[in-house]
Formats: structure tokens, C-alpha cells, sequence
């Protein structure tokens, strides 16, 4: 066990998946020679040499695209995103051509790539820089995506990833790279949680609480300050958005009766969309509630001196939990 | 500004701004041909030589391509296929330069590339899967080392750079083969490509076909500048050749891919052809393009060159007669597997979309079956 920040437990798991098979490649904008604008690769180049942590040119499409063309070849990439709003040049290639491959081919083609993508704001960012477009990618068959949340699931979630025979869009909640906690890195892969499994990160009675990525901090942040108040919430990190772990949520929706889902995308046919009809079609009967969402506003990631008003935080989450225990 | 003015106090010399001229680009150059359309060679076909035994292939790769494509276009008009695109006047560009491959080349094809598919080995069951309805792709990638097509245009141009990037990590002196076209050329994706295959030393060769019609724009539309050119700017050893004579596409081709797998570095290669067709079955040329035109190309046909050349050579009439008989029969053959092929199942594709297990088509296939199930159960006996 060792305490690291959350790009440096990603960083040990690339570094883990690099060392078990030689056929992962790190490719993507300013990922060799920087270690990427967030130093996730930092020291690999040095470790794989610039034939496997690939500096490319600066065209996303490309990045995706020829990550295709190696897989066809028998390598596994895995492609940084820079950031979450320059990933639309690259929108055909994932949608049209990575996501459709298998299917296209009759199951004969399979394109083991990972696409890195740092996500979601608060981070004083200016345009592009803060945005959550991890429903797109839900939405599209062929793909699966994961969220991670904390540094000592990331770096198991990265290697599950990495091995992965399918396609993921793999998205790291860009303000808590810097959050630190106990990774343990010497896990052998089959040991490591599924990747497709959601994980309760805390127990509770009154209330479920849905979150992914950055949001589970500020749910764990919103359940300990309803506990001050006697409330018990129970805190679910979904972990995968496709496939949902619709079992575990269904138990958890079950269990409380209310389930609130929260994320920094806006909540017009987010994650919480589908989780709230999903959710009220099997478990119609034991829940005391709707299914609420806490979400981002309909509207373009605002300038960043708005932004703390804009996301999701521990006040707007406890309002929401008051208004399902009010039903 | 005068001469005094222009001097820099470091002594370096300063251009004087008015007489800068543009940087334009070089007058177009000759495409190389060796063949002329009314089948005599040139004086680079006569430098170059005719190897008889390579023309007769190649004769007779076309004609089988031409046969195949005619029986297609009426399996199509009688409803049999949902889509046909024609490489009709397009067969000595695919043959030429398929065949100046080495059959470990990897190809990734646009999705007109029938003629070069047939001459890869590629069937015609396979080939009309697609146009059938029964698959989005008609072969596995592997056999032939012949990707399946792609219809977003251009996309494939980085798929093959990324297939080449493998191959150099591998050590391999195998090169890759993509072919796109004029329309496609305008696409980001082929510029991408182009960049970085030329950035990163990928060992691919990009096969241009301009067959000067994208639906209904012409190539003129597309690129202010040849492409050949074009590619040259991308810093890519480019080349241009008469599209409709084969023997000149396999010489630069085999050139240009010896090159790719000397220096591993990528080469760009412009063949000038026609699309005698409509972009497809569901087109009307005649909305946007003259009649003389396509009579004036008719008459650059690129296997009436060579049937001319070869019989000029002495190639006796029995060879022609074999390959008509072997046309007729790709034909018949054509014909049968199409009729033959069998309808997907819809329960079978709920397996293809995922390597690994995914909760949610495993639950939407298990509906399925079920409501497939009680379907059936309810039909009165």
C-alpha cells in the first residue's frame, strides 16, 4: 500500500498494464515527453521509450484513428484525450468505426483501444476544459465507459481497461487527480474488482445516492453532513455508466426506497435519465419516491467565476435528499 | 524601401518585401503512361518494355472485374441487391496496383474497390453480402489481408497509417495500401493521414483514384491543387499516373512500394480514371454530367488499350476466348451465390457487439428470445 494522488495511481496502473503486456502503447498529445498537461504518463516515455508512449501530432482524430489501425495489428492502445472538449474530432472514429467494428465485422474484428479522457470542471478552466459528454458515448453500442473516482480504485479500474478485449472510453474527473489515498498496486488483474461492478462507498438506509467520477466525493461529502442531521444516505459509485450495474442498483433502490442520482452533465437525457426509468421499472413498487437527479443546468459549461454555482455541490445534493425524503 | 533601408544592422541580408513573389504551385505535370488509348506504347512503354505474361493477367483481371461488376448491376436492377456501386472504368487503377503488392500487404480499401478484391482473391458471395443487406461487412479482414470497405470516406486513410505504425513496431517490411478517392480527399481525416504518415514514417502507400466525379461534384470542386501535389506538400513522394492504363498503375505502383519498403516512409500516387458509372445504383449522372464526356472517356477505356495492345503482340484469339468463357462463368457463379446466401438472424447479433459479457444485451437478447418465444406460441396450429 502506498498513498498517491489519483493521476498517480492511473500512472501506476498504465505502468503495471505497460510492464504485463507489450503490446499496450500510451498514445496522445503531449504524453511522452511532458507526461501529459497532467503528468498521468509522466515518467513512461523514460521507462518504454518513445516507440510505445507515442507523442503524436496534434490532431484527435488521427489519435483515435490510427489507435484503430494498431489494434487491427495485434497492439492495445490507449489514447489520451487532452481534455473532455476536444474529443468531437475524433467523434466519428469512436462512434462510426471503433464502436461499430465488432458488430460490423460479425464478431471476427475486436478493437481493444482505450480512450483517456479527463472530465468535468472546477478547475477555473476557460471554454472546453470542463466538460461531461460521457452520455454521448454511453449512448452509442460497441463502446463501454467507466468513471473512476478515487486513486485506489483508478488504478485497478485503468488495468481492467487495458485488458479489455471492447473498446472504453475511460473518463478521469480532472479536479480530484489531486486527491490522494492508498493504492495497492501489486494486485494481480483477476483479483481486481470487475469493471463492469458498481461499489457502495458507504453504507446507509434513509436514501441512495448515485454518483461517478467527481460527484463521489461531493455525495460522500453530502451523506457525512446528513448524518450531522440524523440522516443515514448510503453512497453508490457506479464506477461503469455502460454497461450499468443495474442489479446493484436495483438492490440499493430497493434497500432505501430513495435514490438520487447526481453528476456534473446536465440532467436533460444524462446518465441519471436512464438510471430513473431503469430504476422505476423494476423497482416501481418499493420506492417511497421518484428517482431525482442532481445535474448540471442545460446550458454550454458557464465562464469558470460561475462555476461553483453551476456544479453540483454538497448543498444542491442535501436539497434534492430533503426533497425525496419530503415525498 | 531602398537598397540602404533594406540592410540589417547584423549584416544579414533582408529581403525586400516587393519583390517577394507568392509561393505557387508547380504547373501540373504529365501523368506517366505507357499504353495509349488507341493501344500503341509510348515512348515510356517502349523504354519500360511490355512483360506479355503480366498484361494478360491483368488483361484478364479486368475483364473478370467487369464481368462481375455488369452481373452485380443486375442482380441490383432486379432487386436482388438493395445497392450497387459500379468501378466500372476503374479496373486498370485497382488491378494495376493491387497486383505491384506482395500479398502480405495490408490493403484498406474505399468501398468501390471490387476489381482489386477480386484480383486479392476476395469472392463473389463475399462481395455482395453487403449490398445485400445481410452484413455491414462482407469478408474477415485476416483472409485476405484486405480490409472491409468503409463508407464514411476517408476514415480508412488513418486506419492504414495506424496498421502501419504497428507494422514498423514489428519490425516487418510488409507496407500498407489504402484507396480513396477525390471526394474523400477533401476530408480531414485523408489530410490527417497524409501528415501524419509523412510526421510519424509509416510505411504506407496512399492510392488516389480520381475518378473525377463525387456524386454529382466534380474534382474541380474539391482541391484547387492536383493531389498529387497536394501530398508532395505533406512532404510525401507523390506520383501521377494514367488511371486507365494498367501497365503504367503496376509500374509506379511496384515503384513506389519498393520505395515505401526501402525508406519506410509513406508515397502518394494520383491515378487519373473515370467513374463511367453513377456513384450507384440510386444515382442519375445524367443530372449533373455531359453525355460527351463520358463518351470521350469511353474511349480511354482501359481494357480496350490492352486488348488491342496484347492482340497487336500476338496473343492469339484463344486466350480471349478463355478469359470470356471464365468471365461467363464468374457471372453464372455470381448469380447463384448471391441467390444462395442466407438471411442473418436478428437473435445472432446481439453476440457481435461485445467481446466480453455485457448486462445489458445479455438481458435485451434473453427478451428477445422470450418475446420471439411467446410469439411463436401463439400462432394457431
Amino acid at each position: 500500500m502506498t498513498t498517491i494522488t489519483l493521476g498517480a495511481a492511473i500512472n501506476a496502473g498504465l505502468r503495471r498494464a505497460m510492464n504485463e503486456d507489450p503490446r499496450v502503447l500510451v498514445m496522445g498529445e503531449d504524453v511522452g515527453r511532458l507526461g501529459g498537461v497532467f503528468r498521468v504518463t509522466a515518467g513512461l516515455r523514460e521507462e518504454f521509450g518513445a516507440e510505445r508512449v507515442v507523442d503524436t501530432p496534434l490532431a484527435e482524430s488521427g489519435i483515435v484513428g490510427t489507435a484503430i489501425g494498431l489494434a487491427l495489428r495485434g497492439y492495445r492502445p490507449v489514447c489520451e484525450i487532452q481534455f473532455d472538449g476536444f474529443i468531437y474530432p475524433a467523434f466519428d472514429q469512436i462512434v462510426s468505426q471503433l464502436a461499430k467494428t465488432r458488430a460490423r465485422s460479425g464478431g471476427a474484428v475486436t478493437l481493444p483501444v482505450v480512450i483517456r479522457v479527463p472530465f468535468g470542471g472546477g478547475i477555473g478552466a476557460v471554454e472546453h476544459h470542463s466538460e461531461s459528454n460521457e452520455a454521448l458515448f454511453a449512448h452509442t453500442a460497441g463502446l463501454r465507459v467507466v468513471a473512476c473516482a478515487d486513486p485506489a480504485d483508478a488504478a485497478g479500474l485503468i488495468r481492467r481497461a487495458v485488458a479489455c478485449d471492447d473498446p472504453v472510453l475511460f473518463y478521469e474527473p480532472k479536479r480530484r487527480y489531486w486527491d490522494k489515498g492508498e493504492v495497492d498496486i501489486t494486485m494481480d488483474l483477476g483479483d481486481l474488482p470487475a469493471m463492469d461492478r458498481a461499489r457502495v462507498v458507504r453504507q446507509g438506509t434513509d436514501c441512495t445516492l448515485v454518483a461517478y467520477g467527481p460527484t463521489v466525493r461531493t455525495a460522500l461529502e453530502a451523506s457525512a453532513a446528513a448524518q450531522e442531521d440524523g440522516v443515514s444516505v448510503q453512497v453508490l459509485d457506479l464506477r461503469s455508466l455502460s454497461p450499468l450495474d443495474v442489479d446493484t442498483l436495483y438492490r440499493c433502490a430497493k434497500a432505501t426506497g430513495r435514490m438520487v442520482v447526481v453528476h456534473e452533465a446536465s440532467t436533460f437525457l444524462g446518465m441519471g435519465a436512464e438510471i430513473a426509468a431503469a430504476v422505476t421499472e423494476e423497482c416501481f413498487h418499493a420506492l417511497k419516491c421518484p428517482v431525482l437527479r442532481v445535474g448540471a443546468y442545460n446550458m454550454p459549461y458557464p465562464p469558470s467565476r460561475v462555476e461553483e454555482e453551476f456544479l453540483p455541490d454538497v448543498n444542491r445534493v442535501l436539497d434534492v435528499v430533503d426533497r425525496a425524503l419530503g415525498y | 524601401m531602398s537598397e540602404k533601408a533594406a540592410a540589417d544592422p547584423s549584416g544579414a541580408e533582408v529581403r525586400d518585401l516587393r519583390r517577394i513573389e507568392p509561393v505557387v504551385a508547380p504547373p501540373h505535370g504529365a501523368a506517366l503512361r505507357f499504353v495509349m488509348p488507341d493501344g500503341r506504347l509510348t515512348p515510356q512503354g517502349e523504354a519500360a518494355g511490355v512483360d506479355l505474361g503480366l498484361a494478360r493477367l491483368l488483361f484478364r483481371d479486368m475483364a473478370l472485374a467487369r464481368r462481375f461488376d455488369a452481373e452485380a448491376l443486375a442482380l441490383a436492377r432486379q432487386g436482388e441487391l438493395g445497392l450497387w456501386l459500379m468501378s466500372l472504368g476503374q479496373e486498370a487503377a485497382q488491378v494495376g496496383s493491387i497486383r505491384a503488392l506482395r500479398p502480405d500487404d495490408h490493403v484498406f480499401p474505399s468501398y468501390r474497390e471490387h476489381a482489386a478484391a477480386l484480383a486479392r482473391g476476395l469472392g463473389p458471395a463475399e462481395l455482395l453480402r453487403q449490398w445485400r443487406g445481410l452484413a455491414h461487412a462482407g469478408w474477415n479482414p485476416a483472409t485476405h489481408r484486405f480490409h472491409f470497405y468503409s463508407l464514411v470516406l476517408g476514415t480508412q486513410a488513418l486506419h492504414a497509417t495506424g496498421y502501419a505504425m504497428g507494422v514498423l513496431r514489428d519490425g516487418a517490411d510488409e507496407i500498407v495500401m489504402t484507396y480513396f478517392g477525390d471526394g474523400a480527399s477533401s476530408q480531414g481525416d485523408v489530410n490527417e493521414a497524409l501528415n501524419w504518415a509523412a510526421t510519424t514514417g509509416a510505411p504506407v502507400l496512399f492510392f488516389c483514384q480520381n475518378n473525377h466525379w463525387a456524386i454529382s461534384t466534380p474534382a474541380a470542386q474539391q482541391s484547387r491543387t492536383a493531389l498529387h501535389q497536394r501530398a508532395a506538400g505533406f512532404g510525401l513522394d507523390s506520383y501521377l499516373v494514367d488511371g486507365n492504363d494498367v501497365l503504367a498503375v503496376h509500374a509506379v505502383t511496384s515503384q513506389a512500394a519498393a520505395r515505401v519498403r526501402d525508406t519506410r516512409m509513406p508515397a502518394f500516387i494520383e491515378a487519373e480514371t473515370y467513374r463511367m458509372a453513377g456513384h450507384s445504383t440510386s444515382d442519375d449522372p445524367g443530372r449533373y454530367r455531359a453525355d460527351g464526356e463520358v463518351e470521350r472517356w469511353r474511349l480511354r477505356d482501359p481494357i480496350t488499350r490492352l486488348e488491342i495492345l496484347l492482340k497487336a503482340a500476338g496473343v492469339g484469339a484463344s486466350f480471349f476466348t478463355e478469359v470470356e468463357r471464365e468471365a461467363d462463368a464468374l457471372a453464372a457463379a455470381t448469380r447463384r451465390a448471391c441467390l444462395s446466401l442466407p438471411d442473418p438472424e436478428l437473435a445472432d447479433l446481439f453476440g457481435t457487439v461485445y467481446t466480453e459479457r455485457h448486462g445489458l444485451l445479455d438481458r435485451e437478447a434473453a427478451e428477445y428470445a422470450e418475446y420471439v418465444a411467446q410469439s411463436l406460441s401463439e400462432v394457431p396450429a
